[in-house]
């Protein structure tokens, strides 16, 4: 909302201060300042009332031009007439016009010199609207009204209103009151400690028995009050007043019409939407009702909306409608939103007919959005406009209207009022000082609360009213019973009471006391957990990225996921913002090869991401989780209910890698990512996640997006937690990946707890050393070979590594060798020779026996 | 040569002749320095220590002298041979050392070449904050709350005291699962973990809650659909908003320094009453010092207390949220959200182990 300070002026004592302090008042009360602009330093420089006197028309250039002699008095130090060059053609010699002189600068930087043009010299520049910045009016340079008391050479900027200070506030949805000149006004006295006046709590004309306008409110839950009073003889051609036009343009709003004009005035003045009616194009009574499914009706902004039955609507009943009962009448307005076509005041107007109403704003704010109507009436009503403000805003409306345009106000007033009076909320006088931690005596409150508009009635015993707020009154203090002021819908709750104590005392003035915790447990063990994987994998070399999860349809069929791949089911997104990407993500891979991607468009080659993050899997058949209300705790049986609809979510981590993981350098070549890095990975993972190796297996799969003869899969306890090896080709060329690109993912809520680690004893007697190269089939995987040379060697066996890898023609074809290096050590003595080539031999045996292994050379 | 019991006049045995040896000793020194490095001075040893060097010859002799004279020859003999000894071994330890030098010289290499072999990872800066702050917590004897990113709108919305007609559930604002009336979002805020933290504790409770949140923004500079918070829940008795303030008062030192301010101002949040958003005063900030929105707090609504079971009459709480994202951008001078959002390694290396 943007509003005027001179404006504000009118409503309350604002004393002359300085914009930031004006800012901080408004900040304190929860009023955000967008913006506070002096219009006085928009323009530097000279701006003088100018008086045109004499005009050359100059020809021969691709649009007209004129060349003017301006008196600008002295102001240009020679008392000569100005010249200037100027392509505007509404104004005449005598005409009055706004003239800034060389040296000047236009908001937006727009510097003003003295230059040649158009073959002449041009000393300055007579102004628009638009150029002075205080409206969009380009159409041609201000000619000033004859009205306005201006001699050449007078400072311009009061003439044209560049003396004021605009402020431009953000409300907060709870408080439609400050969308208003007088809400913001009551808030700025309270601010400033200053006068102020309520317009809007001023005696108006009572409502009559004989109304204004026949008018039947048939629902008077979607409108609690309606009132109406007519203007009769109105000179159609009264133009709206300067000062109302230059607030609406400083508000936003369009000038219209006279009518419409001062329903929009009051609106910014009162807080109370209006509307202006063309009496003479209403045929029957108006008609306040739901509309009937299918009607129509064609807003002021030219557009034909289809209604629903919630939606009200200010129908004409002498319009036949076909689809609603004899007498139900043609909508002519959707209510509360915006008016209709049908309507509206026009040029010749010279009945009108003032509506001023109440709605539901819950309705209001469906219908909003339903129609993606966000008109000033509709936010009004959505927030909460005060419903004793119908009869006041049309006294002020009627007074407007007959003042700059003649006519006769009615002597009848409609006034449909089914408001109910609000009853009284009953806050314990010391609540505000207990919730806030500052001392507020009960009178302090009190006040604070009076200030605000509350009626307060101070006793410690508790009212009769209100049987079922017993329990507020438990603590045995004071009582108050406050009954908010009619503007203040939002206030419902002894809690927004103390909002409004601690608001005007000042959030300033609470202090700062830290609590004391009771001694807390620190991380869970899956919170170690985690931080521990990803510490571990930045170790490494890898990269941490957060992916966004939302996923193509086509996903699944890129990474070659079988029909039957459960990671098929995914959670689709109602409104996603992408319908190329409705799903979210049941992999990580996905969304992390798509920043792989992005990494390799801008030219990295080599890169090792990884990510830790949750997919999501859909409840097959969940169902829509049972209503709960919120009067009460759910039961334990219905929020389990409700919990079971929640997808799926398990924390994973993913690797992926491409181009070197180690680069070439001046020590010689890279090494390029392989396979066995991802699977590496995947043991990082493991041994971060404290799952010691006896738990962790790792042996050949077929799984996409994985390369079958290049994919591992990593279990533990004998249960598959993840995968790893080298993407799939298909896979690599569908997602334009380089060749090889490897990857590993891997299920981190699927790992059980780290079991407690039992120290190994460490013995001091010197180990044997035996070498052993095993030639075995080739698809003997050698993590079995090293299984079975463990389980052979039995308890002397300090460590086994598998150091070289070979086939050969000599080993003849299907073979390998597999050669290990065996560490023997006994605890408590220095083996002998035939002990450690025992055990070695027991180690071979136990190979050979399971998977045919042939010592080499033997 | 002589003979055992032969008259003895020791100058008549060369050999043993004082000038004689005094000369070898003399020789055996020349020798030794004029060898200039340990192969050449360990050729030159034998003469002057090796078995046919003059002092091992005359030390035969001794053994044919007459009694009287050997202790006198053999006393000579020694010394001569200790003098030859101790030169040899002073110039092995000058010849080594120098040699040593020599070797290190030699050995000289470029240690600026750069060894960039093993690629550093990182951490990506957002995970490195959240963890930073659940530690400030964690140090004050909070814990850490976590619940999931698709949702109940239950605990997103309703328990929270935001009706079911609130603009901010609608398809605008708020990621839906389908179909509709699934009664599932992608949670807007980490706030239903306090309603699901209410549902399963009792008080008192003290979390810190970091997390992932969705809103349907689309991506630019300072918007992005999927981004970070965390956010604190204290439900205890007698808990006041000054507890609120001193909280935050500890986190903001804590992040930006023991000079650090903090300022509420008055605002609306549906879950909490009084509410208040807190700015931080940040004099690093890239644009110059200034006060910087930071978050939004108050105590926690009654209305959502009795939601989720807690008796308001007993128990009050507050609250407090702030943007992760936010943080990391003006306290590291980020200038453009998608930076956080993209990945880019070049970016998020720059943020190390968050040491």
């Amino acid at each position: 909302m943007r509003v005027s300070l001179s404006w504000l002026r009118e409503y309350v004592e604002i004393p002359d201060l300085p914009v930031d302090e004006l800012e901080r008042a408004l900040v304190d009360l929860g009023i955000e300042v967008e913006s506070i602009v002096d219009l006085a330093g928009t323009v530097t420089g000279q701006l003088v009332v100018g008086e045109v006197m004499d005009i050359e028309e100059l020809t021969g250039f691709k649009k007209p031009i004129r060349f003017c002699r301006v008196n600008v008095g002295s102001a240009n130090g020679t008392g000569e007439p100005q010249e200037i060059v100027c392509g505007a053609r509404n104004f005449a010699p005598g005409d009055r016009v706004v003239v800034i002189l060389p040296g000047g600068v236009l908001p937006g930087g727009f510097a003003i010199g003295a230059r040649r043009t158009y073959g002449r010299n041009s000393n300055g520049m007579i102004c628009s609207v638009r150029e002075l910045g205080i409206g969009d009016d380009h159409a041609g340079i201000l000619v000033l009204p004859e009205h306005v008391v201006a001699e050449p050479g007078d400072d311009a900027r009061p003439v044209v209103g560049l003396d004021d200070v605009i402020v431009e506030v953000e409300i907060t949805p709870d408080r439609g009151y400050q969308m208003s000149l007088r809400g913001l006004a009551r808030e700025l006295a309270h601010a400033l400690g200053v006068d102020y006046r309520d317009r809007g709590r001023v005696p108006a004309t009572p409502g009559t028995a004989e109304p204004a306008y026949p008018v039947e409110v048939r629902d008077p839950v979607g409108c609690d009050r309606f009132a109406a009073r007519m203007v009769r003889g109105v000179d159609p051609t009264a133009q709206s007043p300067g000062w109302m036009r230059q607030r609406l343009t400083v508000a936003g709003i369009r000038s219209i019409s006279l009518p419409v004009d001062i329903t929009n005035y009051v609106m910014l003045e009162l807080g109370q939407p209006m509307h202006a009616f063309d009496a003479d194009r209403l045929t029957g009574p108006l008609v306040v009702r739901r509309a009937v499914a299918g009607e129509k009706v064609t807003t002021l902004d030219g557009v034909t909306r289809a209604l629903v039955p919630e939606d009200m609507v200010i129908c004409d009943a002498g319009l036949p409608n076909p689809l609603a009962a004899s007498g139900d009448g043609l909508p002519i307005s959707l209510a509360a939103v915006m008016g209709g076509e049908t309507s509206e005041v026009l040029p010749g107007t010279v009945n009108v007919l003032f509506e001023a109403a109440h709605w539901d704003p819950a309705m209001v704010g469906r219908t909003a959005r339903r129609h993606k109507l966000f008109s000033e009436a509709a936010k009004r009503w959505e927030r909460g406009v005060d419903p004793a403000l119908p009869l006041v805003a049309l006294d002020r409306a009627v007074g407007l209207l007959t003042e700059y345009a003649g006519g006769t106000a009615s002597e009848q007033v409609l006034d449909v009022d089914h408001v109910r009076p609000r009853t009284p909320i009953f806050l314990p006088a010391d609540l505000p000082s207990r919730r806030i931690g500052v001392d507020y005596p009960p009178a302090r409150v009190v006040a604070l609360l009076e200030q605000v508009g509350c009626t307060v009635r101070r006793g410690t015993d508790r009212l009769v009213e209100d049987p079922g707020e017993v329990a507020v009154a438990a603590g045995g203090g004071e009582t108050l019973s406050v009954t908010p002021p009619t503007w203040r819908p939002d206030l419902t709750d002894p809690a927004d009471l103390v909002e409004e104590v601690v608001r005007l005392d000042g959030y300033d003035r609470v202090p700062s006391v830290l609590p004391t915790a009771p001694p807390g447990r620190g991380l869970t063990w899956q919170q170690r957990r985690h931080r521990a994987v990803s510490r571990a994998l930045a170790e490494r070399g890898h990269v941490e990225v957060l992916a966004h999860p939302f996923v193509a349809t086509g996903l699944a069929d890129q990474l070659g996921m079988p029909a039957d791949d459960p990671r098929r089911r995914a959670v689709r997104l109602a409104n996603p913002l992408s319908e190329e990407e409705p799903l979210l993500r049941t992999t990580l891979l996905g969304p992390l090869l798509g920043i792989v991607r992005r990494n390799l468009g801008r030219g990295l080659r080599d890169l090792s991401l990884f990510e830790v993050g949750t997919v999501f899997h859909p409840r097959p058949d969940a169902g829509s989780p049972p209503v709960m209300g919120v009067d009460r705790r759910p039961t334990d049986a219905e929020f389990a209910a409700a919990d079971a609809v929640v997808p799926r979510q398990p924390r994973h981590v993913a690797v992926v890698l491409t181009g070197d993981v180690e680069p070439a350098g001046w020590w010689g070549g890279g090494r390029a990512a392989g396979w066995a890095d991802a699977v590496e990975a995947g043991r990082v993972v493991l041994a971060a996640a404290g799952m010691p190796d006896r738990q962790v297996e790792v042996r050949a799969a077929e799984y996409a997006p994985w390369h079958p003869g290049r994919c591992a899969e990593l279990l533990v306890d004998g249960t598959v937690v993840g995968h790893a090896g080298e993407l799939h080709p298909q896979v690599v060329a569908t997602l334009e990946l380089p060749r090889r690109t490897c990857a590993m993912e891997l299920d981190l809520d699927a790992l059980p707890p780290a079991p407690p680690v039992g120290a190994p004893s460490v013995s001091t007697f010197p180990p044997a050393l035996i070498d052993v190269a095993l030639v075995v089939a080739e698809s003997v995987p050698a993590a079995l070979v090293r299984r079975a040379l463990v389980e052979g060697a039995g308890e002397l066996l300090e460590s086994v590594s598998l150091f070289d890898v070979y086939a050969s023609e000599q080993l003849g074809a299907g073979r390998k060798s597999l050669a290990y290096k065996l560490t023997f050590r006994a605890p408590d003595r220095t083996l002998t020779v035939e002990e450690a080539v025992a055990a070695r031999d027991a180690a071979v045996a136990r190979a050979a026996e399971r998977h045919g292994a042939t010592l080499r050379g033997a | 040569m002589s003979y055992r019991n032969d008259p003895y006049d020791p100058k008549q045995v060369a050999l043993l002749d004082p000038a004689a040896l005094a000369e070898a000793v003399t020789e055996a020194e020349k020798a030794f320095a004029a060898a200039g490095d340990p192969d050449a001075l360990a050729a030159v040893r034998p003469a002057h220590l090796g078995d046919r060097a003059l002092v091992s010859l005359a030390r035969r002799e001794i053994g044919a002298l007459p009694p009287a004279a050997k202790a006198d020859a053999g006393k000579r003999v020694n010394e001569a041979r200790r003098t030859i000894e101790q030169a040899f071994a002073a110039r092995v330890e000058v010849l080594e050392r120098e040699q040593a030098e020599r070797v290190l010289v030699a050995e000289r290499v470029d240690v600026t070449l750069p060894y960039d072999r093993r690629p550093r990872g990182s951490r990506h800066p957002i995970a490195l904050l959240m963890e930073q702050v659940s530690d400030l917590f964690i140090g004050m004897g909070y814990e850490v709350a976590e619940g999931p990113e698709a949702e109940l709108e239950w605990t997103n919305f309703d328990a929270l005291n935001i009706p079911a007609d609130h603009p901010a559930r609608g398809l605008m604002d708020t990621f839906h699962v389908a179909p509709p009336g699934s009664g599932l979002v992608l949670r807007t805020h980490t706030s239903p973990v306090q309603a699901r933290t209410m549902l399963t504790r009792t008080p008192p409770i003290y979390v810190v809650v970091p997390g992932r949140v969705y809103r349907t923004d689309e991506l630019d500079a300072t918007h992005s659909p999927v981004f970070y918070q965390v956010e604190g829940l204290v439900v205890d008795k007698g808990i006041t908003m000054a507890h609120l303030r001193g909280t935050l008062d500890h986190f903001a030192r804590a992040m930006f320094g023991s000079g650090a301010r903090t300022r509420f101002r008055p605002h609306y949040f549906p879950f909490t009453e009084p509410s208040a958003e807190f700015d931080v005063w940040f004099p690093e900030h890239r644009k110059g010092p200034q006060w910087v929105e930071w978050g939004g707090c108050g105590m926690v609504n009654p209305r959502v207390l009795r939601a989720c079971g807690i008796d308001p009459e007993v128990y009050s709480g507050f609250a407090f949220g702030m943007g992760i994202d936010r943080t990391v951008m003006f306290r590291h001078g980020v200038g453009d959200m998608r930076d956080l959002v993209e990945g880019d390694v070049r970016f998020t290396r720059a943020f190390g182990h968050g040491a």
